[in-house]
């Protein structure tokens, strides 16, 4: 069974998550169409990052399955990096290698993982950098630049990989408001290209503008979905009521 | 240079300044071999306590329990007991043990002489400090960028190689320079087996010229000079392998 892009690209079905006594995830199913803009919102604590690291591997699931174009994550005879090189992931703490310079950090991964020519590899961080707005900034430290600069070469550093799909953790969770919309500008013009995005976001605005659907998680479990514009304002469940009668 | 030898003699016969090691050859000859031979012994020291605290830090990390407790019994056995009582466990309990073999002349000559001893000791003395400072430095390295790294696609090798050594590395540098300079200075406990390194040479020659004043000063300033210089070695290193703004 090969896959094809008009079938979901993210496949996650009914999947558990435990860490020790405490289920975190108590069956999440979700359908990610290839080129969709995906948000996930919900309370801290309601399993939002772990749902998302199960589509990358970092974390295990113990129960139901999670397929990334066609291919099974948990499968133990999956090829586990070449899983990660179509998913990259952005955090909310950026996560930069503070020993290399931003063009170093975007340069990096395509070096080493890929084995691609340092040429070309070169020429293509130096326009991705442009492309988060930064150029001019390539032989700065991370330690250097500012929370929101730091997270769009984080962004720059994922998509040197060329991935088919960008997972989003509260990537604007530790920035200044100010420098909040530089990131989320960067992510909109992603989406805008077709990139596939799954976002975990506290970001309502940015969810309402970009979001082909969104998903509200609470308890390890999605208490409700629907494209934006229904969600916001006409919820359902109490729950999405109650939440967001908070954040909105 | 004659000049200045005859200068030396003449601070001799007219001040009563007594630095023999200028102007008299032989003296000359054997405080260069001292000095020669406390380098010798302290590179070889550096090198392999290095290493030990390299490996061992490795096997700290180890799936097996029982050389996770190994180290930790060899750490604690080094950490615990003075260095001069190991350097003599080793001479004269573990090479005392050693079978002798007939050299040229047909005397009867230990398997390794005192030098040896006084390496393997002071490596062991040094190494189990290093290992300490190796794990601290690895333990220093967030989870988080490792993380990234993973998600990058990079393999375990990888993330060792180009991200958590050189992070914990640099972590680990300022106690490691202080361990390194403390071993440099330990090598002088070699005098008490009879390794012909520096303090043993310089009283060697203020019992034959009894210049014991001039002697111990000239001691002192060879070992600030020694220091000095390696100092200003390692902290040339920290400044190339410094992360502009990181911690700030
Ligand atoms: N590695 C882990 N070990 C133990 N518990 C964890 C771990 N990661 C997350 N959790 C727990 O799982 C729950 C959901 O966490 P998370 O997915 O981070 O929620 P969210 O991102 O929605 O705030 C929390 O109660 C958290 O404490
Ligand atoms: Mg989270």
């Amino acid at each position: 069974m090969t896959w094809t892009a008009d079938q979901p690209i993210v496949k996650i079905f009914d999947v558990h998550k435990s860490f020790g006594k405490t289920e975190v995830l108590k069956g999440v199913s979700m359908d990610v169409a290839a080129g969709e803009v995906v948000c996930i919102i919900g309370p801290s604590g309601s399993g939002k990052s772990t749902l998302l690291r199960c589509i990358n591997a970092l974390a295990v699931i113990d129960q139901g399955s999670v397929q990334v174009e066609g291919q099974e994550v948990h499968d133990p005879d999956l090829d586990q990096l070449a899983l990660r090189r179509k998913v990259g992931m952005v955090f909310q703490q950026y996560n930069l290698f503070p020993h290399k310079t931003a063009l170093q950090n975007v340069m990096m991964a395509p070096l080493h993982v890929l084995g691609e020519k340092r040429g070309d590899v070169e020429a293509r961080a130096r326009e991705l950098m442009r492309k988060v707005r930064l150029a001019g900034k390539e032989n700065h430290y991370p330690g250097e630049l500012s929370g929101g600069q730091q997270q769009r070469v984080a962004i720059a550093r994922s998509l040197a990989m060329r991935p088919d799909i960008m997972l989003f953790d509260e990537v604007t969770a530790a920035l200044d408001p100010e420098t909040v919309k530089e990131v989320l500008v960067t992510i909109r013009d992603l989406a805008l290209e077709g990139m596939t995005c799954i976002l975990v976001t506290h970001e309502m605005g940015f969810a309402r503008e970009v979001a082909d659907h969104v998903y509200f998680t609470d308890h390890g479990v999605i208490v409700e979905h629907g494209p934006p514009e229904i969600l916001f304002s006409q919820p359902q469940d109490p729950r999405t009521k109650e939440f967001l009668s908070h954040v909105l | 240079m004659e000049t200045v030898w005859e200068w030396f003699r003449w601070l001799d016969k007219t001040h009563g300044i007594d630095l023999s090691v200028f102007y008299d050859t032989g003296d000359r000859h054997r405080f260069l071999m001292g000095f020669l031979t406390t380098i010798l012994l302290s590179l070889t020291c550096l090198m392999s306590s290095l290493a030990i605290g390299f490996i061992g830090a490795w096997a700290q990390q180890s799936q097996w329990r029982w050389a996770r407790l190994a180290v930790g019994a060899f750490i604690q056995f080094f950490r615990n007991t003075p260095p001069l009582v190991q350097l003599y466990f080793f001479y004269f309990a573990i090479g005392g043990m050693l079978p002798k073999f007939a050299d040229a002349s047909g005397m009867a000559s230990p398997l390794f002489g005192s030098f040896f001893w006084a390496a393997v000791s002071l490596s062991l003395f040094g190494g189990a400090f290093n290992i300490e400072i190796f794990r601290a430095g690895i333990e220093a390295v967030p989870r988080a960028t490792i993380e990234a790294a993973e998600s990058l696609g990079f393999s375990k090798g990888q993330i060792f190689r180009l991200v958590a050594f050189p992070l914990a590395l640099r972590f680990s540098l300022r106690a490691l320079n202080n361990n390194m300079v403390n071993l440099v200075k330990t090598t002088s406990l070699a005098y008490a087996i009879g390794v012909p390194e520096l303090l043993y040479v310089s009283a060697q020659i203020w019992s034959d010229q009894l210049n014991t004043r001039e002697m111990m000063t000239l001691l002192l300033f060879s070992y600030v000079g020694l220091v000095g210089a390696m100092v200003w070695g390692m902290h040339r290193l920290e400044r190339a392998l410094r992360m502009p703004g990181y911690g700030q």
